[in-house]
């Protein structure tokens, strides 16, 4: 039997920071695409297109993930927050106002992708997540404690040509509460290997 | 990018039904893959059946005590559960030590088994390829192959399977659940990856249009005392250059029982059942460890620019064993 002709586009609605958008995509268009050409959403950026970067990095049910991998019409139904969604108001989230504290940036081009990241980051931290970095993974070690190895590692899909590795780990610390003077002690150590390791 | 109609599935039969009416469709899991291929026009299908829905997201333990995975349990809930934490910790840091955050959050069990090499002339489509083009060429053998196949590999390809996951899964005998319009079959994860003699492009023992449905882990104690430890070019975020995956069970200095497989050497994860037969009864020491490496890279049949491969996976595998020869003690 020949198969059914296909549409190859649909009308969809997108739910975005809570506010529900009508739109008919093309399915080719990506969410990333989606949200910049088309909303005028322009906070998440487009940097390789290709999911190697995280300039794009969104939260699509709370989970971080790349825009530019995921089709803007399988979005449909997932709650999608982006950078532009992450204040109260006035009132900057603690991710964002570290960055700005600490320098966490330069060029900020990648800084809406890294704080989307940051605030994944953090929660997979506090739900117990182990990663990489993590010495023993066994439930019974308990959660690793968030080191500057552990941030890096846990950052390392958001890329930042600009080298603000180490304010950037050191905003992650302060917002997610992790000890801040070991931090500072052991950047100034480790300041090359955390270049190394993000890039 | 071809245009193509999108459609979710409800259910498995209907997914397996959609893709049986249509040859040029395809299953779209977490897309980290496979959108990408088709932003580079390796991939071109004209219908994309979403299965992310499907309900086929659940981590279980089966009767024997092994664990039963879905097909589309993100990788990032893979690693981070419990038991495979606790029984497969190997599993766990394999997973953890591939692809990012984000894209963890995104790919799933099923679609991680059927990416394709990250070969450059395969994702290349101005270039040859046997795997992409049939009886077009392999530019690799004697181009840019500095991260190609040392085992198991053909005068008709030499590119390398890039999962970390499937080592894993290799070393602990992972059975692979599928779908098919004619109902469901199951394979070995070692049997699921066929070798490449001359036919690259035909990769997996998958029948035309069937949707793996998941991952069977037998019972396996052994895997209680597990590693994986993958080497790469950078410390974070990158395809491994050589990989292994290894679990020991050591009782008054000698090796009870072993697992070991290799990952980024071979067209498939490369179960190392040399170096297992090799390990087995014998002291665990290091000049164990080196002969068992030995026996198993005796076969490998290196390029001008990889052999660098061979000794890299013999430190590893010696490193690795070490390591766990060394916990066992503690």
């Amino acid at each position: 039997m020949a198969p059914a002709p296909s549409s190859t586009s649909s009308a969809v609605v997108l739910n975005i920071n809570g506010e529900k958008h009508q739109l008919t995509v093309d399915h080719r268009t990506t969410l990333l695409d989606a949200l910049r050409e088309r909303l005028d959403l322009t906070g998440t950026k487009k940097g390789c297109d290709q999911g190697q970067c995280g300039a794009c990095t969104v939260l699509v049910d709370g989970r971080r993930a790349v825009s530019c991998l995921n089709l803007a019409v399988a979005a449909e139904g997932r709650e999608i927050t982006t950078i532009e969604g992450m204040a109260e108001g006035d009132r900057l989230h603690p991710v964002q106002q570290a960055f700005l504290d600490l320098d966490g940036y330069q060029c900020g081009y990648c800084t809406p992708g890294q704080i989307c990241s940051a605030i994944a980051v953090i929660e997979e931290h506090a739900a117990g997540w182990p990663s990489a970095a993590t010495e023993d993974v066994r439930p019974e070690a308990g959660p690793p404690p968030l080191t500057p190895e552990e941030i890096r590692e846990r950052m390392s899909g958001n890329l930042c040509r600009c080298g603000a590795y180490v304010s950037i780990v050191q905003a992650v610390a302060r917002a997610a509460g992790a000890d801040e003077a070991a931090v500072g002690e052991d950047d100034a150590n480790q300041g090359e290997t955390a270049k190394e390791t993000a890039a | 990018m071809r245009e193509f109609g999108y459609e979710r599935a409800d259910d498995v039969s209907g997914a397996v039904a959609l893709l049986a009416a249509d040859p040029d469709a395809r299953f779209l899991g977490g897309g980290t893959n496979l959108v990408d291929l088709m932003k580079t026009g390796v991939e071109r299908p004209a219908r994309l059946v979403d299965v992310r829905e499907l309900p086929l997201d659940g981590i279980e333990p089966t009767a024997d005590g092994g664990l039963r995975i879905g097909a589309t349990v993100t990788n990032s809930d893979l690693a981070a559960h419990p038991a495979v934490r606790r029984s497969y910790p190997a599993l766990t840091q394999a997973v953890l030590a591939g692809a990012s955050g984000q894209l963890r959050n995104m790919a799933t069990v099923g679609g991680n088994l059927l990416q394709r090499t990250r070969c450059g002339y395969f994702t290349d489509v101005s270039k040859p390829c046997n795997k992409r083009v049939p009886g077009s060429g392999c530019p690799a053998i004697t181009g840019e192959h500095h991260n190609h196949a040392i085992l198991g590999a053909s005068g008709h390809c030499v590119a390398v399977h890039p999962s970390d996951m499937g080592v894993a899964l290799a070393a602990f005998d992972a059975v692979v659940t599928y779908e098919t319009a004619d109902g469901p079959g199951e394979s070995p994860l070692t049997d699921f990856y066929l070798p490449v003699g001359d036919t690259p492009d035909r990769e997996t023992a998958l029948p035309p249009g069937a949707l793996i449905t998941g991952i069977t882990l037998p019972p396996a104690p052994v895997a209680a005392r597990s590693r994986y430890r993958k080497v790469r070019e950078r410390a974070s975020y990158a395809f491994a250059i050589g990989s292994a995956a290894a679990a020991l069970d050591v009782e008054d200095g000698v090796v009870r029982d072993a697992r070991l497989a290799f990952g980024a050497v071979a067209s498939r994860p490369w179960r190392a059942r040399a170096a297992e037969e090799v390990l087995i009864g014998r002291p665990a020491d290091g000049e164990t460890f080196a002969a068992a490496a030995d026996a198993e890279l005796g076969a490998a049949r290196p390029l001008p620019d990889n052999g660098y491969k061979v000794t890299l996976m013999r430190n590893l595998v010696v490193a690795v064993l070490t390591e766990l020869a060394e916990e066992a003690a503690r």
